[in-house]
């Protein structure tokens, strides 16, 4: 680690205004920023902590029965407090990393992040969220681009994100065998206007829409309307864990899992 | 009834306590006061040409005690090579030389370029960043088959080629082994690779350095299985210091699996740098110097070839195996892919005509040396998948086969130079099929059919040459070392005892398995009997841990000196008794004239010779201390059966163990309970190599596997409870004990029947596949079915 200041503010203003110092960044669970520090990776001359600002933390419905989700909120309170609202979401971030990280990770960090194994970003594309900030609302279909790469300006910090809740959903994870990250996840969402199928871990663009799938799923929501449905293997990811043919194959059997898990 | 003390019970591990209740006492742990600590800027490319180095700026930067160099070891010796393999012309091995700090190239990707000692480590690693360095990027060397062929970039400038050695064991002849594969009625062959495998012990490797200039003497605290060995090639072969002046403590130690065997570069310049800078120093290796630095293991690719007669009785092998040595030759390199595999490629069969061909190849990848099993789950991975590929070939059942082929006779002396003591590979089987019920196999596969997933069933035969082993004989196939093993008996006055032992316990127990030998041996309870391990200023010249030694090496050297011990006491006690001393019979910790009531107790004889007032001083000396050096005249063979159902889902190719049953034969057992325990984490082990590790370097050696993002180990999820049964057992005839050692088998025996258990599922159904590489992936098992 190189040396950096170190803020605590109490308020998202406060926050925003440490922002806007030379270098300096946001520290959210630090689950994945910590490492990278001590990797010497990176070197922020400020760390704004956000861990002490209530106003970003919690769980709670809206009038309109749309879920909505501080941007500090950690997988673990997610896993807790959104499991009668919001099931598929709940057992989502119950199974992100380990209890270390699901008790310090947030949210945020991870859509910030935008890791293109992550899981949350299958679960935000797929239910069509709305990622807000301190100074805008963004859809999701707008927030993603491409791995490590979001629509965030240098010092805007997610402080909600705001969860249309799906008639049923699902997310199935198929985990990269050393760092139990999604190989292949799959997230469906079946809402009253059509179904959406968002697919991590698979693509060199990071998490996309897989819309054949959504449109075969909005006419016939049984994991059969897709099984003669094919993924192109060539953007997909090819590593030591797994080619690119076979996580375009993964794609189809997670998708139709996480179809049947729906109902 | 089980015991409940003594040999063959289950006490409780004691050294846990301190272990699990954060009290044990790690080389991390250990902090001197005044200590700098240690950096190491390591090379990020795999082979280069060192231009120039330049760490003026960094010798300014704050904190900086001094900057070291390739520059600063000249004259100094090299980490030696403590085996020298002769090749099939009997010619030595190419050996090239390993600098404590890189001279003239860097050669993998972690070779230490510079260190910089300073007051901290976060200043340390400033100032290596300050290093000015100009190394000119060479074209790496990584994939074996390239680097064996002539013309091939040279890791080692001054080298002939990229091999090692062309070793040859067994029949030389080739008109003759062409002879027995031309008239044999089946030929089975089998190509396939043992992956390379980091070993990661959860402690990386620390080094703690200390030198007094008013006594001219060293102290090496360092992660070590044999702080003997340390302190020998480190002062004869490296710097050249006297070994009355250095001290090296290894103490507890979270874990070896052999990486921590070898004498590493760290030690040395610790060592150097603690005189050089007037300053204890500290080095403790991050978990990505750990993967970049610690010796590797396996990285074998092997042709097998094995011939069968017309009754399927096994008439001939042949394999061709190239050895992967990495960037230089690490202390016990040479001696795996040939004296601890070639050796072994007889397995449990009477195959009367075996010829094993290896040649070792440098690379610019990190060095590979002896990693739990070392050279032996290579040999037993390539026999075993060939037989099984055989036994499906000719469509016998592969358990028949086995059965058919094995040695039933004993001493049995092989083709390939050993010979076996004892063992009973039918028995062993038969447990093995009691125990996994393979009977009610095809129940279990129409179950799993049911569910949509296919069932397989993998079982396999392993042998293994531990409690290594007769210094003569491995003198002879070019140790540099002895391999013997030394225990010093210290009954104090009040009759508790200290046994200080070469073997060094880094996770097996021994504190608790050897005093149970002792106890049993006078009649006392296990908590009066200690062990001392891992210092050199107090414990015998002992060669360490390793090949499952302990027990059959160096507790047979502590049998031998408690026998020394009961004689000397036996001697007193006949003098207290006033009887003839051959009268003497010692039981329960009673001393007792043979057919009388008359007896002196354990305590009052030791008191005796503590305070001898009333002692025979014209015939004997008064203390009661003796030590036994103890060279075994055999090495030993525990061999085995091991059974493994998997699961496989046809969607996504992933392979689930469903089973796992191992039968050993270990000899003896003085701890079930241990060696239930030493069977679990080398199956786990195994099942980490066969379904999960693989440590990949990319064409220009750099390692795409270097932290737990990429390099997967083996969860307690991806285990399953595992049934083991040790009650096959042929005492080893050649030590006192009738001990094996059980230590590798697990590591052993389990990689076959995990492979083999798959490619069963696959053919279940309907898809014949030969073999697929370890790690047997989701991803290699799905490619595999739509081959
Ligand atoms: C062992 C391990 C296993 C893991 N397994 C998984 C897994 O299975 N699936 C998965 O999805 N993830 C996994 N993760 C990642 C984990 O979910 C992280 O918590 C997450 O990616 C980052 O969240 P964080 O709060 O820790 O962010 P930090 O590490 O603190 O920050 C990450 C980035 O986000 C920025 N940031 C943080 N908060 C905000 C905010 N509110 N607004 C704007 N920017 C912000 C930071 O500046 C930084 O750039 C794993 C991590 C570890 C260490």
């Amino acid at each position: 680690m190189y040396s950096f200041e170190f803020e605590k503010p109490s308020t998202i203003a406060e926050a925003v205004a440490a922002l806007g110092a030379e270098e300096a960044q946001a520290l959210g669970g630090g689950q994945t920023l910590i490492p990278t520090l001590k990797q010497r990776l990176a070197a922020p001359a400020k760390l704004v902590s956000l861990s002490g600002i209530a106003e970003l933390k919690g769980v709670c419905v809206e009038d309109d029965g749309a879920l909505a989700i501080g941007g500090g909120t950690t997988h673990a309170t997610v896993a807790r407090e959104a499991a009668d609202k919001y099931p598929a979401l709940a057992d989502l971030a119950s199974h992100i990393g380990d209890p270390a990280v699901r008790n310090r990770g947030t949210i945020g960090g991870s859509l910030a992040n935008n890791d293109p194994s992550a899981c949350y970003p299958a679960a935000v594309l797929a239910s069509g969220a709305t990622i807000r900030t301190n100074s805008r609302d963004i859809a999701a279909d707008d927030f993603f681009q491409g791995m490590f790469t979001t629509a965030l300006a240098d010092g805007e910090i997610i402080t909600s994100v705001r969860f249309p809740v799906p008639q049923a959903a699902n997310y199935q994870k198929f985990l990269q065998p050393a760092s139990r990250f999604a190989l292949v996840g799959v997230f469906v969402a079946r809402f009253a206007d059509g179904v959406r199928v968002a697919v991590t871990g698979a693509s060199e663009d990071g998490v996309f829409r897989w819309t054949e799938a959504e449109q075969a799923l909005s006419a016939d929501f049984r994991p059969d309307a897709v099984k003669d449905l094919k993924v192109d293997p060539s953007g997909m990811i090819g590593d030591l864990h797994g080619s690119k043919e076979y996580r375009a194959h993964l794609v189809g059997v997670m998708t139709r899992r996480a179809v049947a898990a729906a109902g | 009834m089980p015991k409940d003390s003594g040999i063959g019970a289950s006490s409780k591990r004691r050294e846990d306590v301190r272990f699990l209740t954060g009290a044990g006492n790690y080389t991390d742990d250990i902090n001197i006061h005044g200590q700098a600590y240690v950096y190491f800027l390591r090379s990020d490319i795999a082979h280069g040409r060192i231009n120039s180095i330049d760490t003026a700026d960094a010798e300014a930067m704050p904190g900086v005690v001094r900057v070291f160099t390739g520059a600063d070891f000249e004259g100094v010796g090299g980490m030696p090579c403590g085996w020298q393999v002769t090749d099939r012309h009997g010619q030595p091995m190419q050996e090239p030389p390993h600098p404590i700090l890189a001279q003239g190239k860097v050669r993998h990707v972690g070779d230490p370029i510079a260190a910089v000692v300073a007051d901290s480590l976060e200043q340390a690693r400033d100032a290596a960043e300050a290093i000015a360095f100009d190394i000119e990027e060479l074209p790496a060397v990584v994939d074996m088959r390239e680097a064996a062929k002539g013309g091939a970039t040279k890791v080692h400038d001054d080298l002939t080629s990229n091999i090692c050695y062309d070793w040859v064991l067994g029949e030389t002849d080739d008109a003759k082994v062409d002879e027995v594969f031309q008239n044999a009625a089946h030929v089975t062959t089998l190509e396939l690779t043992n992956n390379r495998l980091v070993a990661n012990p959860m402690e990386p490797r620390v080094c703690v350095a200390e030198y007094s200039r008013g006594t001219d003497e060293y102290t090496l605290y360092t992660t070590s299985q044999n702080p003997h060995v340390i302190r020998l090639l480190m002062c004869a072969f490296v710097l050249g210091l006297p070994e009355h002046k250095v001290r090296v403590v290894a103490p507890d130690v979270g874990g070896g699996f052999g990486t921590k065997i070898f004498h590493y570069a760290e030690e040395a310049f610790c060592t150097f740098a603690a005189k050089a800078c007037n300053r204890p120093v500290k080095w403790t290796a991050s978990r990505s110097e750990a993967f970049m630095s610690d010796a590797q293991g396996r990285d074998h690719v092997t042709k097998i070839e094995l011939a069968l007669d017309s009754d399927n009785n096994f008439v001939g092998l042949r394999t061709d195996t190239l050895a992967n040595m990495g960037a230089y030759l690490s202390t016990f390199s040479s001696s795996v892919p040939t004296w601890l595999h070639g050796t072994l490629m007889a397995g449990n069969y009477k195959t009367p005509v075996i010829q094993v061909n290896v040649k070792a190849i440098f690379t610019n990848t990190v060095p590979v040396d002896a990693y739990r099993g070392a050279g032996r789950p290579e040999a037993t991975f390539q026999l075993e998948r060939v037989i099984d590929k055989a036994a499906r070939e000719l469509g016998v059942d592969p358990i028949k086969l086995r059965r058919q082929n094995f040695i039933t006779e004993f001493p049995y002396d092989t083709p390939v130079a050993l010979t076996y003591d004892t063992g009973d590979y039918n028995g062993t089987m038969d447990k093995l099929e009691a125990a996994a019920d393979i009977a009610g196999f095809p129940a279990r596969r129409a179950e799993s059919e049911a569910r949509g997933k296919l069932r397989g069933l993998g079982v396999n035969c392993y042998i293994e040459a531990c409690g290594i082993a007769p210094s003569n004989i491995v003198g002879m196939l070019g140790a540099r070392a002895g391999l013997y093993d030394a225990a010093t008996v210290r009954v104090n006055a009040t009759g508790t005892i200290s046994v200080m032992v070469g073997a060094h316990s880094h996770g097996q127990g021994h504190e608790t398995a050897f005093p149970q030998v002792v106890a049993e041996m006078i009649g006392i309870d296990e908590s009066m009997v200690e062990i001392v391990h891992g210092d050199t200023s107090k414990i015998p010249f002992g060669m360490g841990t390793y090949g499952s030694r302990s027990l059959a090496v160096c507790g047979s050297a502590m049998v031998r000196a408690t026998e020394k011990i009961i004689n000397k006491a036996k001697k007193i006690a006949a003098h207290l008794l006033e009887a003839s001393e051959a009268d003497i019979e010692l039981k329960d910790g009673q001393f007792t004239v043979a057919g009388t009531d008359k007896s002196v107790a354990w305590g009052d004889v030791t008191l005796t010779a503590y305070v001898p007032h009333n002692f025979p001083l014209e015939d004997i000396e008064p203390g009661l201390e003796e030590t036994a050096f103890y060279d075994p005249a055999n090495f030993t063979f525990p061999a085995g059966a091991y059974a493994c159902e998997v699961e496989v889902d046809p969607e996504t190719g992933k392979v689930t163990i469903e089973r796992f049953t191992a039968a050993d034969d270990f000899g003896n057992i003085v701890n079930p309970m241990i060696v239930d325990g030493q069977v679990h984490g080398g199956i786990g082990q195994g099942i980490g190599q066969a379904l999960l590790e693989n440590c990949v370097y990319d064409e220009n050696g750099q390692l795409l596997s270097a932290s737990y993002m990429d390099y997967a180990m083996p969860r307690a999820d991806d285990v399953p409870f595992y049934t083991v049964d040790h009650s096959s057992q042929t005492p080893c005839t050649h030590n006192p004990l009738g001990v094996k050692g059980c230590g590798e088998a697990g590591a052993i025996g389990s990689p076959p029947a995990v492979v083999n258990a798959v490619i069963d599922a696959l053919q279940s159904g309907g898809k014949t596949v030969d073999h697929i590489d370890m790690p047997v992936s989701p991803s290699r098992v799905w490619a595999a079915m739509n081959g």
